[in-house]
């Protein structure tokens, strides 16, 4: 078979296992939150199921042509996170089309659907969109500066731009994770990745019960079908660059899976604990301690 | 009333750029309701009206009463959540809507104004007497009798109040009817839009909207 053949059928298992993965965490997440408050909670597979009655909608309105290409901007920007990241570690075919330096190319994938987002769900024309989209941007620059950084103190550490690098130098025992080797760079990366999983305290771009739920008030139907998606693809495609660049990357899907499982949890155990900051109180926040630990994490491994 | 927010008029930009707005034409779509024909394969039809059936997500849009017999099917005790049954903050991505007793005349305006604006296939699901034929207020000056003569309803669920446990059997009957291929309450309001829209005319005396609100 012709390997690049094979290279694009190994990618489409690699986004097929995300998918499912993703979908079961969301509602088996859900199914924790119930349980904690007591209740039965929703079955397991609903995130399925609503994504086939969504699909299966019969109408569908148009705000114009930016309406249509945003949920399309906003998958594109998941899977192209998940595309050009190694997935699993030492195995060639899941490497999918990682290349030197595509630890810049991620870092640029991240904002990428958020932007996307931001233009469709401004042709929408609904003032939930509007606002949502405004604090959606202003929260996402503040918590890119320490990730950034942080990100740039562990190309610095390891003096490389490519994450398959960066997580071969991890290998060899648990201490020789980024986490333990960089833990100021780590700190500031899993306070960023905090909002990045836009779960409570920094849930105010969608923020429900207060502007229903910000950019996709308007989207409905197929066009909500894609956006769910890319809900259930984008947060592993963080998860799996977080584990990759902190927590030494995973040599197969089981570890891959504790792993990431783990990280997300770090995110919804914050989420249930702390209630929803304002807006403004978020990007306080980010330009404080975060950013402060970002900058030492760089100066860090400059000089030390 | 005015209609004056419905009438063309000139804005001026920041710039001082004249621009004509037609709000009837610039906010909504003329386009009125169409028929939509189900899946000629039988099996794909059935697999839908499975999936809606279990993903039914309610519009919180309390229109009198009985929206407080909503809240506790979210609570430990009733738990709605389990049955697939989810609240959904916007018209749009929401499937059934649940008219919670009385309608006055002024709230009947948004009923209908919402209705149209959610994506079909779509359910009325009518709480309590005051849907059926008026209740305690049938000879109320500002409140409508029979919901059914503006909006095509799926299932009633009788009772002055009903109990949650009673909304939580209308869901299940609503779901009977869904997986039976009956709940095609969209398409009978695009058959009979005229006879809907003259009864609510009837009604709704300062009409200032578009026929259809998308």
């Amino acid at each position: 078979m012709d390997p690049l053949f094979k290279q694009i059928l190994f990618a489409l298992l690699t986004l097929f296992i995300v998918l499912n993965y993703g979908l079961l965490v969301q509602g088996i997440t859900r199914k924790i939150g119930a349980r904690v408050g007591r209740r039965y909670g929703i079955p397991f597979y609903q995130p399925y199921i609503d994504i086939i009655k969504n699909y299966s909608k019969r109408t569908r309105i148009s705000h114009g042509i930016m309406y249509y290409i945003a949920p399309v901007f906003r998958l594109t920007g998941g899977i192209g996170l998940l595309m050009f990241m190694p997935v699993i570690f030492g195995n060639n075919m899941f490497q999918n089309f990682s290349f030197s330096g595509d630890l810049l190319l991620i870092l640029y994938f991240q904002f990428f659907g958020v932007l996307g987002m931001a233009l469709g769900a401004g042709e929408s024309g609904h003032p939930h969109s509007a606002i949502g989209v405004s604090r959606g941007l202003s929260q996402v620059t503040a918590y890119e500066l320490p990730l950034t950084l942080a990100v740039i103190s562990l190309a610095v550490q390891y003096q490389t731009l490519n994450i398959t690098e960066i997580v071969a130098a991890q290998q060899g025992g648990i201490l020789n994770w980024s986490f333990f080797t960089n833990p100021l760079a780590s700190i500031a990366m899993l306070l960023a990745f905090l909002a990045a999983m836009g779960r409570s305290p920094f849930d105010v771009v969608l923020a429900p019960q207060e502007i229903p739920i910000g950019p996709p008030t308007e989207f409905h139907s197929g066009l909500l079908g894609v956006l769910q998606l890319n809900r259930a693809i984008f947060p592993i495609a963080k998860l799996i660059l977080f584990m990759n660049l902190l927590f030494g990357g995973a040599s197969s899907w089981g570890e891959l899976i504790i792993k990431t499982f783990f990280i997300y949890m770090l995110s919804v155990v914050v989420g249930v604990v702390y209630p929803r900051f304002r807006v403004d109180q978020s990007v306080r926040w980010y330009l404080g301690v975060p950013l402060v630990i970002g900058v030492a994490a760089v100066l860090v491994s400059k000089f030390l | 009333m005015s209609k004056e927010h419905t009438e063309k008029r000139t804005v001026y930009s920041p710039e001082g750029e004249a621009i004509e707005v037609d709000p009837l034409k610039d906010y909504f779509c003329e386009d009125l309701p169409e028929v939509h024909k189900k899946s000629s394969i039988a099996v794909v039809e059935n697999f839908r009206n499975w999936a809606r059936s279990r993903s039914l997500w309610v519009l919180g849009f309390g229109t009198g009463c009985g929206a407080i017999e909503m809240r506790p099917l979210m609570t430990p005790k009733f738990d709605a959540y389990r049955y697939g049954i989810q609240w959904r903050p916007t018209p749009r991505q929401a499937d059934v809507f649940v008219i919670s007793g009385y309608l006055s005349v002024k709230t009947l305006k948004r009923v209908i104004r919402t209705y149209e604006q959610m994506q079909g296939p779509k359910y009325v699901m009518a709480l309590g007497s005051c849907t059926i034929n008026g209740g305690m207020y049938w000879d109320s000056y500002n409140t409508i009798n029979r919901l059914d003569y503006y909006l095509p309803v799926d299932v009633y669920v009788a009772g002055c109040m009903p109990r949650p446990e009673s909304l939580l059997a209308g869901f299940d009957q609503l779901k009977k009817i869904i997986r039976e291929g009956r709940g095609e309450g969209y398409n009978v309001y695009a058959e009979k839009f005229e006879w809907y829209k003259s009864n609510q005319k009837k009604i709704i005396k300062d009409w200032d909207m578009p026929d259809y609100n998308w």
